[in-house]
């Protein structure tokens, strides 16, 4: 058998055809056809018979070998070239940030972590103050955002009439678009003066006793980072314990139904329940963000590497520690000392979203109906 | 089966009343924290068109930033500069995120290498950006001995990278496999059927995970500070320290001069501006594209 409508296309190729009629027919990928007849399709159909300019010497290469093997296995060596680049990315940042600490490593060894003294004048450095800023911050940032991000992520799906849905989820995605140092910006001069005249007084009169309010109040420091942090994670929270819950099949809401549940005992025992591994994840996610959180940070917390009760006090934490003395650092130890909070907190930060990433995919893979 | 126990009346009055009255309470908790949630959103957007139009004039488009104490200035090398750090990486960001998500939808599916690329993809995201300053700082500002717009353009490039590899990867799957098994049963090499057909049928959905990274960086202060530094004047050179809009705000905002206050405000409503407007255009001219290409 002859292909017979090859002959139709404009662009014809003598040598494609010789080709083509020589290859056995059971060899789909060897038929040179469809490359001209994709192209030309919408080609008025007549038959071109004049000689064609002979093809390139790159193009009879590829024809020589019959197929697109040769294009194939470009193409896959390519791909797989910008795949294998993320991987090299990874390793690429761990080892130049091991390289470039090595001198604070083997000066401070462990002690680093667990010494508070920062004295860039006499180079002394210990990490301690960052760590405690860093872990206090975000704690209490999550601390604020997961009762918040639960209960709207409830209201969205389970509550919320299907035409709110919509613009409700648009506007808190929104939230996740403005960039850090805009938030960083609003919180100088607005939320600072907030906490500094309105929050401030109410808590240290009702919770002053605690110890935790105690103290001078600038406005500036941990708990309004704490704030600022937590209005930053909310999106991330809300949306991932969104997909989590979207991905508890139907019938799991329809028995609890079925069986007398009111609403809130639909939530708590058939969404809640079988979304739970999928929420800690989601948080944990909210924690990775609020660890490396820089900009927003930096601007109101502060910036004291000081051990302090009150979360009035100013503090610092690993990144905004590096965001503020990276660039003005002077001396070898000084800038291996920065480096090594930078590594301290990818590792970190690795550890914390890797966690989380095999909660959420635990929930979520093998659910085809969020791909489609 | 042994007996259910029996249950007074009342008890049964009494827990029916309770188990309504929480689901009133959720609910309207679930109704408040919304509302709690909506607040500073509003307040923050609203705030930034507020000071910022009020700031906003035309010298900040035309002049570059003025001297401490003296008034008036603008951002426009601000503006040009973020424009060529993005720029940069996007050329670069973009190709390998795009090439990354093709091979774990189109080669990497169900396999063990695949899952680790997702994986370490899924971690990447995950990076603080001050530390991936600081890699492209220790990659090539130290080498160099100066800051420069390329750095900055790498250190933005890295953080593009797993977004879109994610979104490419997930826009790939929802081709279905009939299309492809179609081009491939007409004997069109595999390298056309995921050019022609995989990547063409998804690209929507693929152009706007390269407009979602981009969105993302463009906003990015932390990366920059130790890369591209800043600049007072214009620059255009690559191997140059060059002005970003987000360093210039970061700057201006920490500053103690009320002016300079003033054009924080105003740099923030254009980086918002331009983040939304840039996405929309490109949405739109791929929305075309889509349409014409399509056959």
């Amino acid at each position: 058998m002859r292909l017979k409508f090859t002959v139709y296309s404009h662009g014809f190729n003598k040598v494609a055809w010789e080709n083509a009629e020589r290859v056995p027919m059971n060899k789909p990928g060897s038929i040179q056809l469809p490359q001209t007849v994709l192209s030309e399709r919408t080609q008025a159909a007549e038959p071109v018979v004049e000689a064609i300019k002979p093809p390139s010497i790159v193009r009879s290469f590829l024809q020589s070998k019959s197929s697109g093997k040769v294009a194939d296995g470009t193409f896959w060596g390519l791909m797989i070239v910008c795949a294998l680049s993320i991987f090299l990315i990874v390793l690429l940042i761990l080892s130049v940030l091991v390289v470039n600490s090595k001198l604070s490593i083997h000066t401070f060894g462990w002690k680093f972590f667990t010494s508070s003294s920062w004295d860039p004048n006499s180079g002394d450095f210990g990490a301690l103050p960052f760590i405690w800023g860093t872990v206090v911050s975000s704690l209490l940032a999550v601390c604020m955002a997961v009762p918040l991000a639960l209960c709207v992520s409830i209201f969205l799906l389970e509550i919320c009439p299907l035409w709110l849905r919509g613009p409700i989820a648009f506007l808190t995605e929104l939230l996740a678009a403005i960039p850090s140092v805009i938030y960083g910006l609003w919180a100088i001069f607005i939320l600072v003066p907030i906490m500094r005249d309105n929050v401030g007084p109410v808590l240290q009169k009702y919770l002053g006793w605690t110890g935790f309010f105690g103290g001078s109040n600038f406005g500036v420091g941990m708990l309004t980072a704490s704030v600022i942090l937590a209005i930053m994670i909310f999106p991330v929270i809300s949306s991932i314990s969104r997909d989590v819950m979207k991905a508890v099949p139907i019938h799991q809401r329809e028995a609890a139904l079925a069986l007398g549940a009111t609403r809130w005992e639909m939530i708590r025992m058939s969404v809640l329940r079988n979304a739970r591994i999928g929420i800690v994840g989601s948080v944990i996610l909210g924690l990775g963000r609020a660890l490396g959180e820089t900009m927003a940070v930096t601007m109101v917390i502060g910036n004291h590497p000081d051990i302090s009760k009150s979360l009035f006090a100013p503090a610092t934490t690993l990144a905004s520690v590096i965001a503020n003395e990276f660039s003005e650092a002077t001396g070898d130890l000084y800038l291996s000392a920065l480096i090594e909070i930078g590594l301290a907190l990818f590792l970190v930060t690795i550890v914390v979203n890797g966690i989380a990433r095999l909660l959420v995919w635990a929930v979520t893979r093998g659910n085809t109906a969020r791909a489609a | 089966m042994g007996s259910l126990p029996v249950r007074s009346a009342t008890s049964e009055r009494l827990s029916s009343l309770r188990r309504s009255a929480a689901n009133h309470l959720v609910t309207t908790l679930a109704i408040l924290s919304t509302v709690v949630v909506l607040v500073p959103l509003v307040a923050i957007l609203g705030y930034l068109i507020y000071k910022g139009a009020s700031s906003l004039n035309l010298a900040f488009f035309t002049h570059v930033p003025a001297p401490v104490g003296q008034p008036g200035g603008g951002m426009a090398n601000a503006i040009v500069g973020s424009g060529v750090i993005l720029g940069l990486a996007s050329l670069l960001g973009i190709p390998v995120g795009i090439g990354a998500g093709v091979y774990l939808a189109e080669y990497g599916q169900g396999r063990l290498f695949g899952n680790i690329i997702r994986f370490t993809a899924d971690v990447l995201n995950g990076v603080p950006s001050i530390v991936m300053g600081m890699a492209a700082y220790a990659l090539i500002v130290a080498k160099q001995q100066h800051f420069s717009a390329f750095a900055g353009g790498i250190a933005l490039a890295i953080m593009m990278v797993p977004t879109i590899t994610r979104t490419t990867e997930e826009m790939l799957a929802t081709v279905p496999h009939a299309v492809r098994e179609a081009a491939l049963g007409l004997g069109i090499p595999k390298w056309r059927t995921v050019i022609s057909v995989s990547l063409r049928t998804a690209s929507p959905g693929i152009i706007t995970g390269c407009m979602l990274a981009f969105a993302r960086v463009a906003g990015e202060t932390a990366p920059l500070l130790f890369t591209a530094f800043g600049n007072q004047f214009w620059s255009f050179n690559l191997n140059q320290p060059i002005a970003a809009l987000p360093l210039q705000i970061f700057v201006y905002a920490v500053s103690p001069y009320d002016e300079w206050h003033r054009l924080a405000w105003a740099g923030a409503l254009v980086l918002i501006a331009m983040i939304m407007i840039s996405v929309t255009l490109v949405r739109i001219f791929a929305n075309r594209g889509a349409l014409k290409g399509g056959h």
